[in-house]
């Protein structure tokens, strides 16, 4: 569950990126963020996974508090999250499969364990073939699913992708959709930021929209 | 436990990998790392040796006790009582102005001169042997006995040994010095290695952070690496002494046979080589830490 009341973000000596943004998303549900580029949707989400701090207001997530977050906390709270970021943030000097590794080493998972984890997020995304290939040498598509089994590894129960179909074509971006879909059809609850409205078009999920830092709907 | 475990091995691995991935840096900081605490551990070792040497040369110190030539039989028989209940002395021997007369007429072939002399020019003597050997304790009892009366000179046997002791100290002062001064700048080595593996490794740590490492778990690699590459710099010191004595000691013995001493070099102890190693090892993983600890916080995702 996430619950922001009350919550500004204002960057220093700048203006108000989020004005009281006051919404509750239940487990379990697929909720969409848009809004025009500027609006505040990252902000937004990186408020969820404390890496901005908010002004003002109060944000909880599965029953913490991430304003009263410090050090380790932080870290453990983002071991729960899936993040699929808007800049990737792919390293490339190692394998697709090394990619995916990552958050399992970092939760210190057993490595034989790991090995079966990570084939099974990179079957999930479509991605099995290419375990060993590099990063640079997979197409945009490819890339956004590597980052979409890396944020999945871990069998988060919240899934964070701020534009995950930013600079795809229809296609691709569809398949993408259909992806955080299936992920929302076994119980994680997704969050996704867009300002794609085509995406948006046949969705029966709820719609969050924010223009200038205000929710309007 | 596992999860502990699994985190340890995993730094530890990923240190070793960064290290092997760069081979000709790596050896390079080892070398520098090696040739910089060989000097230091050099001379702490040839110092040793000199210690060893001057105690097999000096053996038991003595003190030559010259008495006033106008003291009288019963005068030299109260020194000798004296002596005999002083608690620094261990033994002592009295030669009479004749005897000693005697020997110095047989054994310098000076026996004209001392047949020809009116009366004996010599004095009557006490050598003394102490029951300290330590030079601040010769010191003291000599001071000590020059305050008795018809005394009047006493010559300390092994005042050179003394000398050789005040430069031994003065050595390792100096050596004292060097390691600090050198251990400073072994730690400025691996602080700047560590440096710029966090520069080049800058996404990875970005990254990291944002999929929920802990500061710990980031550090961890980085502190191994810098373990690792002082206990190995450690080892090259070790080699280097190690090369260093095989090679000299040999011309030293051929040398120290010229002047009569049989003197061979003894190797760094097991204890100091241990010590050697926990040195650099440590060295290496402060200079890590402190590199870590001054840059990491720089690198907070945005």
């Amino acid at each position: 569950m996430i619950n922001f009341s009350n919550v500004s973000k204002r960057y220093p000596n700048s203006y108000d990126a989020l004005k009281n943004i006051t919404f509750t998303i239940e487990t379990g549900e697929m909720v969409f963020i848009t809004g025009h580029s500027g609006a505040g949707k990252s902000t937004l989400l990186k408020l969820i996974a404390a890496i901005e701090r908010p002004t003002s207001g109060s944000i909880i997530v599965n029953g913490q508090s991430v304003g009263a977050l410090r050090g380790r906390t932080i870290s453990f709270l983002r071991r729960n999250l899936g993040l699929v970021f808007q800049d990737q943030k792919i390293l490339f000097d190692r394998s697709v499969f090394d990619n995916v590794l990552l958050p399992l080493q970092i939760s210190g998972f057993d490595p034989k364990a790991a090995t079966g984890r990570v084939r099974a997020a990179l079957d999930k995304v479509g991605l099995l073939g290419k375990e060993k290939a590099r990063p640079i040498t997979l197409s945009g598509g490819e890339q956004q699913r590597l980052c979409i089994a890396r944020a999945v590894v871990n069998r988060p129960s919240i899934l964070i992708a701020d534009e995950p179909t930013g600079n795809l074509d229809a296609d691709y971006a569809h398949d993408i959709m259909d992806m955080f879909r299936s992920f929302h059809q076994v119980g994680v609850t997704v969050l996704i930021a867009t300002h794609d409205a085509e995406l948006l078009g046949g969705a029966q999920q709820r719609i969050l929209i924010l223009d200038h830092g205000e929710l309007t709907a | 436990m596992s999860v502990w475990l699994s985190h340890h091995s995993y730094a530890f691995a990923l240190a070793l990998k960064r290290l092997v991935r760069t081979p000709f840096a790596s050896l390079l900081s080892i070398a520098v790392i090696g040739i910089t605490l060989s000097l230091p551990a050099g001379i702490y070792m040839l110092l040793g040796n000199l210690q060893v040497f001057s105690g097999q040369v000096s053996g038991a110190p003595q003190l030559s006790l010259f008495l006033a030539s106008d003291a009288s039989r019963d005068e030299v028989a109260q020194i000798g009582s004296r002596l005999k209940r002083h608690p620094q002395v261990a033994s002592f021997q009295f030669v009479p102005k004749d005897s000693a007369l005697q020997q110095l007429k047989q054994s310098s072939g000076l026996a004209d001169v001392v047949d020809s002399l009116a009366q004996n020019p010599l004095p009557d003597a006490f050598v003394i042997n102490a029951r300290s050997a330590a030079p601040e304790a010769l010191e003291l009892l000599r001071a000590e006995l020059q305050q008795w009366p018809k005394i009047e000179h006493i010559q300390l046997d092994s005042a050179w040994a003394k000398r050789l002791d005040a430069l031994l100290s003065l050595g390792r002062m100096v050596v004292s010095m060097l390691a600090v001064l050198l251990s400073f700048a072994l730690v400025a080595v691996t602080f700047n290695t560590i440096r710029l593996q966090i520069l080049t490794q800058r996404d990875e740590i970005e990254v990291s952070k944002l999929i929920g490492a802990t500061n710990g778990f980031i550090r961890r690699p980085f502190l191994y690496f810098g373990a690792t590459q002082g206990m190995a710099g450690g080892g090259a010191a070790w080699l280097i002494i190690a090369l260093g004595v095989h090679l000299i000691d040999g011309p030293l013995a051929d040398l120290a046979q010229l002047y009569t001493f049989d003197f061979h070099l003894y190797y760094l102890s097991p204890e100091d080589s241990v010590s050697l190693l926990l040195f650099s090892t440590w060295l290496g993983w402060l200079g890590a830490w402190l590199s870590v600890a001054s840059h990491l916080w720089q690198i907070e995702p945005k």
